[in-house]
């Protein structure tokens, strides 16, 4: 059926879709609309699931974790701050290979308090043994929310689904929202493996000593490597039975592109046009964008930039003392080709805090390091250097 | 004028910065009274430090001219905790709202309760998640209906002021925001309350919970009887939990050691009425050559 709704509320429906049978939150903008139409989907009879809102983050990944330990397909979502707080539960739910799926709206780290979009928060748990998807479309969400259960019910993996505060979350978009049926049939109910049951009794969280420890993080790491081939395959099962198949990341205008964007969420919508309009101008320009970033598909990024001229790395997050983060990531991934494959690399910090990063802004760092003016490894993008800057003595100001 | 000779009214702990709460919001009463009170305690901005969560309550650290800190949602007391701790000499006054102090914040009351930690807390309870559009809280009513609970609230109401008295606060008291007279008085007798002043003020959200409430709770309060005992603390308990009246005033005061008047009681034993050695002297004990 086609809708026009929200990111928040494109999060909502595939839930509903999904047939979760509990869900645990606590409110923090940008998330709250999420939660709040799930909770009138519960309230209206549209989603069979028993629905709290807990006393914090902390306890809603917790509330999730129980349940989901216990059999129950189950759901949070949040962001930011809230996304800090359950960190100790986050590492547990992925330990405990839980399938929860969570979406997370990202919002910039206080202090300076702030609610606009920033992948910081997300990108903190980069380590924590969860997958992540990065979407750009409401389109995307839907389809997305529903891949994610199905990947990690596959991999017993959660999943963590990313949207951008304000640009993405609250913005009205038309969307295919599939029928319950389509989407019954391509996820069957959850049937883990090993859960609470009454008939088998067992005790969970115990003690691992160091001759066991080691082993079960191997199979966190495993599972994360089979789950590379889990999403492609789902998200071209995705594709046959909707006609919108989904990569782990995705091209526009690659095939002979010599300078490269690479970029994830909503930024590549804004990336695309700054793409035509280069080619019109007779620059060969294209754009990566990354989606399924845990696990990263190291080997695809490399096939793909390999013998490109230069690649300009887009990243709205910061890796305090290093680059940006997805910087970082590509130019490990790249490090295995021979030199001269190698293309030129420039990691731009742009967009902090919900700053909009404009077709303008796109197209002085694509031209600037095309033209060779951008030499620098590192750019922040756009930003008011403070006096002292080279000292390190740098006032807030 | 020398920083002695200033005398201060409620307008100069105002500073620059203009509320952003709603017209009618109860938090205006409580910074009102706020102000009121430091003018009558002649409060010195440079000694007193305003500490808050998050919410639309917490935003009010910057609303006072002193030292303030809007901190991270639900964590107002254990920053309360740390500042009195570096420095004893200040007046630490901690506000939020009963999200903040109830829900995500809520274990911390009860270890500043029963610590008895010398800070001030005001708690701004409207019922409800103010600040993120209406959702309940642990304090609002069973059966209400909000965004979050479509069918009516599922979950009993906690009563802060029933939480304070049975984990140890020494002063605690129940206002109305409405009620500007007491409110402040409550506030002065708090902050000169040497140990935990808990202060639960009744500060109705307008927006989520609609302007009739100020006439709900004003029909309802009434003063704590002259000849309530305010040192007995299951006479304050039946205070608590009230359905049909609700009172305001101080309902229990006792005065007992602070956690800062022990850790300075711990210190002196410990030094043996010497005073505290000098690191450099104890060092060259170990390298003669330093
Ligand atoms: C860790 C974390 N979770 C959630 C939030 C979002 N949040 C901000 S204020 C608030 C609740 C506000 O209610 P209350 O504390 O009662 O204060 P009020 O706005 O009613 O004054 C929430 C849930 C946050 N800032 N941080
Ligand atoms: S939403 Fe409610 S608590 Fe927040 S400022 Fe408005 S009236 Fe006050």
């Amino acid at each position: 059926m086609r809708m026009v709704i929200k990111g928040n509320g494109a999060v909502a429906h595939a839930v509903r879709l999904a047939r979760p049978q509990v869900i645990s939150a606590y409110p923090i903008t940008p998330q709250t609309s999420i939660i709040e139409g799930i909770a009138s989907m519960v309230a209206e009879g549209k989603i069979d699931a028993r629905f709290i809102k807990v006393e914090s983050e902390h306890s809603a990944l917790a509330g999730c974790i129980a349940a989901e330990s216990a059999g129950a397909r189950t759901f949070t979502a949040t962001s930011a701050q809230g996304l800090a707080l359950m960190h100790e539960v986050i590492h547990w739910a992925a330990g405990a290979r839980l399938p929860i799926v969570l979406a997370n709206v990202n919002r910039a780290m206080a202090p300076g308090w702030s609610i606009w979009t920033d992948q910081t928060d997300s990108l903190s748990q980069r380590d924590t043994g969860w997958m992540q998807v990065y979407c750009q479309s409401a389109q995307e969400v839907v389809d997305s929310v529903i891949q994610a259960y199905k990947v990690s019910e596959r991999v017993l993996l959660p999943t963590m689904v990313i949207l951008d505060a304000f640009f993405l979350s609250h913005t009205y978009e038309d969307v295919e929202v599939p029928e319950p049926g389509l989407v019954d049939g391509f996820l069957p109910p959850l049937d883990l493996p090993q859960k609470m049951d009454l008939e088998h009794p067992a005790a969970l969280g115990n003690l691992v000593f160091p001759d066991r420890y080691m082993e079960f993080r191997r199979k966190m790491d495993l599972a994360h490597q089979v789950a590379l081939g889990v999403w492609d395959e789902v998200g071209r099962e995705w594709g046959e039975l909707t006609g919108r198949p989904y990569g782990l990341v995705e091209q526009y205008r690659m095939d002979d592109a010599e300078l490269v964007l690479v970029t994830a969420a909503t930024t590549a919508s804004t990336a695309r046009v700054v793409i035509d309009a280069l080619r019109d101008e007779g620059v060969a320009a294209g754009l990566l964008r990354l989606r399924v970033f845990r696990p990263f598909p190291a080997d695809l990024i490399r096939t793909i930039l390999a013998d490109r001229k230069k690649v300009v790395i887009l990243d709205r997050n910061c890796s305090f003392g290093h680059h940006g983060i997805f910087h970082q990531e590509i130019k490990s991934a790249l490090y295995e080709l021979p030199a001269g494959q190698q293309p030129e690399m420039h990691g731009v910090i742009a967009g902090l805090g919900g700053r909009d990063v404009t077709v303008e802004d796109l197209r002085g760092m694509l031209m600037g390091v095309w033209e060779g003016r951008i030499t620098k490894p590192v750019t922040w993008w756009n930003v008011l250097e403070a006096k002292g800057a080279e000292t390190g003595a740098v006032a807030m100001g | 004028m020398s920083a002695a000779e200033t005398v201060f009214k409620p307008g100069s702990y105002k500073t620059d910065l203009k509320p952003v709460w709603c017209p009618g919001c109860g938090d205006f009463g409580v910074l009102n009274a706020l102000y009121r009170a430091m003018a009558k305690l002649q409060l010195e901005p440079w000694n007193t430090v305003v500490i808050s969560g998050i919410g639309c309550s917490s935003r009010l650290p910057g609303y006072v001219a002193t030292y303030g800190f809007n901190s991270v949602h639900g964590r107002a007391l254990t920053l309360a905790t740390g500042t009195k701790l570096a420095r004893p000499e200040t007046t630490v006054i901690a506000v939020g709202g009963d999200g903040d102090g109830m829900a995500i914040g809520g274990n911390h009351l009860m270890h500043a309760c029963r610590r008895n930690l010398d800070v001030t807390y005001i708690l701004m309870d409207n019922e409800i998640y103010g600040l993120t559009k209406g959702q309940t809280a642990p304090t609002t009513p069973t059966g209400d209906k909000t965004k979050s609970s479509f069918w009516g609230n599922p979950e009993p109401a906690v009563d802060p002021v029933e939480l304070a008295i049975a984990t140890g606060a020494t002063f605690v008291a129940r206002g109305f925001s409405g009620d500007m007279k007491m409110l402040t008085e409550l506030i002065q007798r708090g902050i000169e309350h040497h140990g935990f002043s808990f202060i639960n003020v009744l500060s109705p959200c307008v927006t989520w919970r609609g302007e009739a409430q100020y006439g709900i709770i004003k029909e309802k309060l009434h003063k704590v009887p002259e000849d309530h005992d305010v040192t007995s603390r299951e006479a304050a308990m039946r205070f608590t939990r009230e359905k049909d009246v609700v009172t305001e005033g101080v309902l229990y005061e006792v005065q007992q050691p602070t956690i800062g008047d022990q850790i300075k009681a711990i210190r002196e034993k410990a030094q043996g009425g010497k005073p505290a050695p000098d690191t450099k002297e104890i060092l060259k004990t170990f390298y003669p050559a330093i």
